[in-house]
């Protein structure tokens, strides 16, 4: 199972290093996601109070979405899901495989929207590093955890580029609104570890119920 | 893993339907070790079907497939000795041949994944662009590589989906004499083509198909193309 | 049909005749008066919401695991109560919220959390609508995830405005478990009982009808 996991793994980084295309996308999407919410957002050249946050998480989610529609397109392609559907490993090691590979593109992609918000919305996002990285990490494993689920799922299903955000957004709201929260109270100038303590926490549990929920799905829902 | 054996493949009153589309309609068949099953009939008659069902992709509506005294159940050792050439050919473009061959290798429990994926090559005639991703490939060399991929464990079964599509008359008979060692050995292939010359030389016992169900079946068929038009008459 | 049907439902269709005059002669609450009887509505079209998700839930769950259809037929009709007596419940709410203290929409962790739910009660819907053949399985997978999700729905809303429990922005309103609210508590269980019995048969006879096609076919 690891074995398979980790083939799979390098496989996808093997595609993306040749290609480039899903890396450079979904940063240059972030990007653009970012300077849309400034001018939106920044008024008289300050932007409001605390907005930084909120900035960030709706880029990750937004180009999450898109990388993880590209990712599965990219299976679709002479079907090559349904091989890997074919081999000996358990199926969860596909899903586990395909969620490694979302969880480090978008961990790339956040390495440059981190500083980008904190310079662009003068949020000091980066006044605790270690917190904000927990934070960060926790909700993307948990928005990918939902996300590779509902992508693999929709592979073969119509309508399924707009079906993939009808879907994720509400289920993923919990991550938002716990990582937006814990961001902010990050940001502030009066740390409160409490705080971000709790919705750590609440995002860990995320993580762990649908990661579970996933591996127990993943099989009969992929399966006709 | 242990691995499992079985002797042969059979289905017995196996059906499936999309919605109320009948895709394959109460067939029943065996195809045991050491033989080349044809499966003969027009776009629709049910091929991709009845393979993808034998590959264990779709279940059966009703009925059952059963491998030896396996039922699909069985899982991931079964799926080790199944090996599946689809329509669509299971290969990453933007992967050389040979990583693709060593990819697939490595999922399927093999050890030594390049030297396999190198000798595989070597069956295919095409060592010498091992190295070459494979979205540069023709569609014929495509389907070679294809064909290795799905061969590459030495499966017990062989499902192969109109393997002779887009292949030159070299390649093709290379495709021949490989079916037939690999018949030889002890495999159990199944293919479904519309090549009714081809499969003229090459299958044991052939399986007519028409809207989803068997209309004819013979033994050391001879004569294909009469039997296909008086029996599906198209 | 079954038999019962018809007396049910010229029982419920009473029941939600004679409602009003049980609501009019409730005891006038004084806080807020005559608006606030929109609530002996609201609270029953809630708790009715509520219990067609866990039903979708549940028969999601049981359909991945048995793969009978007659599972995936109740979830379907399940989901699309809920999303009937979810938007009825969203609309009486800011009708009475309005009234009462003169704003639409409160963020508050029941209404905000309702209104998730309601969201994926809704995708559900439009996956099984739009997502094409086989699209019945994906959306047991999604209501699944959605009723895993509950907890963490009402958590994260319920802290998201202020990290210190929250005292409730909707103030706990005094009313009576009386008999205006358990008449209509029964006649909207009522009325989502037959109304999933009615949908759950258009699907069955739909599920026969395709059947029957197919032995047809068969016949050929």
């Amino acid at each position: 199972m690891l074995r398979a996991i980790l083939l799979i793994v390098r496989k996808d980084l093997t595609v993306e290093v040749r290609s480039r295309e899903l890396a450079y996308t979904t940063l240059f999407f972030a990007v653009s996601c970012v300077l849309v919410f400034a001018f939106s957002l920044v008024q008289e050249g300050r932007a409001a109070e605390g907005v930084g946050a909120g900035v960030l998480w709706m880029a990750i989610m937004f180009a999450g979405n898109l990388a993880l529609g590209r990712t599965f397109e990219r299976e679709r392609q002479s079907e090559t899901l349904r091989a890997l559907m074919l081999v000996p490993a358990p199926r969860p090691a596909v899903y586990l495989g395909k969620l490694t590979g979302i969880v480090l593109l978008l961990a790339i992609t956040e390495a440059v929207l981190v500083p980008l918000v904190a310079l662009l919305f003068e949020s000091a996002l980066l006044s605790h590093p270690f917190w904000l990285a927990s934070v960060v990490a926790t909700g993307t494993v948990g928005f990918a955890a939902v996300g590779t689920l509902f992508a693999a799922m929709l592979v073969r299903a119509r309508s399924r580029d707009v079906l993939l955000p009808v879907l994720l957004y509400p289920i993923t709201v919990p991550v938002l609104i716990a990582g937006v929260r814990a961001t902010v109270a990050i940001a502030q100038p009066e740390f409160e570890v409490d705080v971000v303590r709790f919705w750590l926490m609440l995002l860990i549990a995320f993580d762990i119920v649908f990661i579970t929920l996933a591996l127990w799905t993943f099989e009969p829902v992929m399966t006709d | 893993m242990t691995s499992v054996e079985f002797d042969e493949v059979s289905a017995e009153d196996v059906s499936r339907h999309f919605g109320r589309r009948r895709a394959v309609s109460r067939m029943t068949f065996r195809a045991s070790r050491g033989t080349i099953l044809g499966l003969l009939g027009p776009n629709g008659a049910g091929k991709s079907t009845l393979l993808a069902m034998l590959a264990t992709l779709l279940r059966p509506s009703s009925g059952t497939i059963r491998y030896g005294t396996l039922g699909t159940s069985s899982g991931p050792a079964l799926r080790e000795r199944i090996g599946v050439l689809g329509h669509d050919l299971f290969l990453y473009p933007e992967l050389t041949a040979r990583e693709n061959l060593a990819f697939f290798a490595g999922l399927y429990g093999i050890a030594d994944t390049n030297a396999r994926a190198r000798a595989a090559l070597e069956r295919a005639g095409l060592d010498n662009r091992s190295e070459d991703p494979v979205s540069s490939f023709s569609r014929g060399m495509r389907q070679r590589v294809a064909l290795e991929r799905a061969l590459i464990h030495d499966p017990r079964l062989a499902l192969l989906d109109e393997p002779f599509t887009g292949l030159d008359d070299a390649s093709t008979g290379a495709l021949v004499s490989r079916l037939k060692m690999l018949r030889d050995t002890g495999a159990i292939v199944i293919l479904a083509t519309h090549d009714l010359d081809l499969a003229e030389g090459l299958l044991d016992h052939a399986l007519f198909l028409r809207d989803g169900r068997i209309v004819e079946a013979m033994t050391a068929p001879d004569a294909l193309r009469s039997t296909y038009r008086s029996v599906i008459g198209r | 049909m079954p038999k019962w049907f018809q007396p049910t439902t010229l029982l419920c269709a009473a029941l939600f005749a004679i409602s009003p005059f049980v609501i009019a002669n409730a005891p006038y609450e004084s806080t807020m008066g005559l608006v606030q009887k929109v609530f002996y509505y609201h609270m029953p079209s809630a708790w009715v919401f509520l219990t067609a998700s866990v039903i979708c839930g549940s028969a999601s769950a049981r359909f991945l695991a048995t793969g009978n259809p007659r599972h995936d037929r109740t979830a379907l009709a399940a989901a699309e109560m809920a999303v009937l007596f979810g938007l009825l419940t969203l609309v009486t709410g800011p009708l009475w919220a309005r009234k009462a203290w003169g704003t639409w929409w409160i963020w508050d962790a029941r209404i905000t959390s309702s209104l998730v739910g309601w969201m994926i009660a809704w995708a559900y819907l439009i996956l099984r609508q739009y997502g094409g053949p086989g699209s019945e399985k994906l959306a047991a997978g999604l209501a699944l995830f959605g009723t895993a999700n509950v907890p963490f729905i009402y958590v994260s809303v319920n802290y998201w405005r202020t990290i210190h429990p929250a005292t409730t922005v909707v103030p706990k309103l005094p009313f009576s478990m009386g008999f205006p609210l358990l008449f209509c508590l029964a006649a909207f269980y009522l009325l989502m009982f037959l109304l999933m019995k009615l949908r759950t048969r258009v699907a069955e006879q739909q599920a026969r009808l395709d059947a029957i096609y197919l032995s047809l076919d068969e016949q050929a």
